[in-house]
């Protein structure tokens, strides 16, 4: 099988003022920060999120605090993934209850690691409100789940993969959409 | 990384490297320990059996709550109650218990090899749960879990095991684990419960010095590893338990002569008043509920390493063929 690049969907400068607009958009839509509290999905949801606080310290002056989440022990798929798990840890270091949570996570596919997530968040107490900020939205949802915020809607085939490679954990930072091709 | 074993028998076989692995696999379960709630549903559906041929209140109770808190049930053989009493053979027992179809066997037994023996026989995972005087996998690795927090590194500490170590498997398996970082091992005791044969149990290199003098042992101490003292083992004329006291408790004033940071492990349970003093065991370098607490972290950790990803032969194949379920399983 070879994986071929079928086209560019952001730039890295792209990337960053989808960023921006998203903090924005979070900041209005909250109608406050005092509340409010990012969650990264591990890996790429990670950075995504350091980055949207960033850009909302820019916005309001405000310090929204930031966790990062590894959703492993709450997946529905975890012996058809790998023969072996590895488990990152997860680092939320606020008390959830009452909290206004956004889950940031790089690509929304099928809606099974959000349905993880929610699961993992509610083992740390009762937020008030969760929503879901994403990157990318590619379709195909298995699951009653959609983003309150996203950065770009993609339509996309099922052979088809969205690499979102990132500053932090890449080499490279852009959005590409790949293909996976039959020799 | 990943963990090449189906089994944990021993930590003997296993580098430096897997060894860390382990003990990071612990951490996001030492977390969950703080969680308000505790129990996971990763592994519903699973059963664990729990087959203990030899006494364990402890032990058992860490791995029954690891296996629950992981969403998993437990079947519990207890050797007290238990066939065994009626001549059943370890290898009948065992094929019983694997006939209910259990996906992973904890094992204790007092004979050393029981854990290896009866994994030969099962195409199930087996964690050694202590067998006779050889390992206690697991409870070295939370041994290690708790000085590695505590320390920052396991690199090369300075470790002072304390006790009858000629019997004792948790000295082993820590030996086995802490000398592939470099860690040096002073062993004091009574001559008889330190023999010589202790020097060459390590790995090829490994620093290990026998002293009989607990002043002399605890000088420079990193860390102190006190184990339990058979009480039926102290006897008249050979070593009365008032001689023991007098030459190898661990008492505040003789922790003063290891290093100022140094800390104390006992596996438990404790004879307070025997092998250490209640002032010690209570102290700011006991780590002693530190130890019971990782526990069920890392027994967590291995069950989940064990058996979650136990699929179906050719289910890892299969999934990479579709997107997915493969590199977009995560979206």
């Amino acid at each position: 099988m070879r994986i071929v690049e079928k086209a560019q969907l952001m730039s890295a400068s792209e990337i960053d003022r989808t960023l921006r607009r998203l903090a924005h958009q979070i900041v209005e839509k909250s109608g406050g920060t005092k509340h409010l509290a990012l969650i990264g999905i591990r890996r790429r949801g990670v950075p995504l999120a350091q980055r949207i606080a960033q850009a909302m310290r820019g916005i309001d002056g405000v310090d929204v605090p930031v966790g990062t989440l590894d959703i492993t022990l709450y997946r529905d798929d975890l012996s058809k993934v790998a023969p072996q798990a590895v488990l990152q840890s997860s680092d939320i270091a606020f008390g959830v209850d009452g909290m206004d949570l956004v889950l940031v996570d790089d690509v929304l596919y099928t809606g099974r690691t959000i349905r993880a997530a929610m699961n993992g968040l509610f083992d740390l107490g009762r937020p008030q409100r969760v929503s879901l900020c994403v990157l990318i939205d590619r379709g195909h949802r298995e699951m009653p789940i959609e983003a309150q915020f996203v950065g770009r809607t993609v339509q996309t085939s099922d052979t088809e993969i969205i690499e979102v490679r990132l500053r932090e954990i890449d080499p490279e930072e852009r959005v590409v959409l790949v293909d996976r091709q039959e020799p | 990384m990943t963990y090449r074993f189906r089994d944990l028998l021993a930590l003997e076989p296993l580098n430096a490297d897997e060894l860390t692995f382990l003990l990071d696999q612990s951490k996001p379960f030492q977390e969950i320990q703080r969680h308000p709630l505790k129990k996971l549903a990763t592994l519903r559906g699973k059963t664990v059996a729990l087959a203990f041929f030899e006494n364990s209140t402890r032990t058992r109770i860490s791995f029954g709550t690891a296996a629950s808190r992981l969403g998993a049930d437990t079947m519990n053989l207890q050797a007290e109650a238990s066939s065994v009493k009626k001549g059943e053979s370890l290898l009948d027992t065992v094929h019983t218990l694997n006939a209910m179809k259990p996906d992973c066997l904890v094992i204790r037994h007092s004979a050393s090899g029981a854990a290896d023996f009866v994994a030969r026989h099962l195409d199930i995972p087996v964690i050694n749960a202590g067998d006779g005087t050889h390992e206690h996998p697991s409870q070295g690795l939370l041994d290690a879990l708790t000085m590695r927090d505590r320390k920052g590194s396991l690199e090369n500490l300075n470790i002072t095991i304390l006790g009858d170590i000629s019997h004792s498997r948790v000295a082993r398996s820590n030996i086995h684990l802490l000398a592939k970082f470099g860690c040096r091992f002073t062993l004091c005791g009574p001559a008889m419960w330190v023999p010589r044969e202790l020097e060459s149990i390590g790995p090829p290199g490994a620093s290990i010095r026998r002293v009989f003098r607990i002043e002399e042992a605890l000088e420079d101490a990193d860390v102190v590893l006190v184990l339990r003292v058979q009480t039926e083992r102290l006897h008249e004329p050979a070593l009365s338990a008032g001689d023991y006291i007098l030459l190898y408790q661990l008492s505040a004033e003789r922790l003063r002569l290891a290093k100022p940071d140094a800390i104390v492990l006992h596996p438990g349970p404790m004879n307070r008043g025997i092998e250490i003093t209640p002032e010690v065991a209570d102290g700011a370098q006991s780590c002693v509920l530190e130890q019971v607490t990782n526990g069920i972290a890392v027994r967590m950790a291995l069950l989940f390493l064990l058996t979650s990803g136990v699929a179906e032969e050719g289910a890892v194949a299969a999934a990479e063929n579709q997107p997915k379920e493969s590199t977009h399983a995560s979206h």
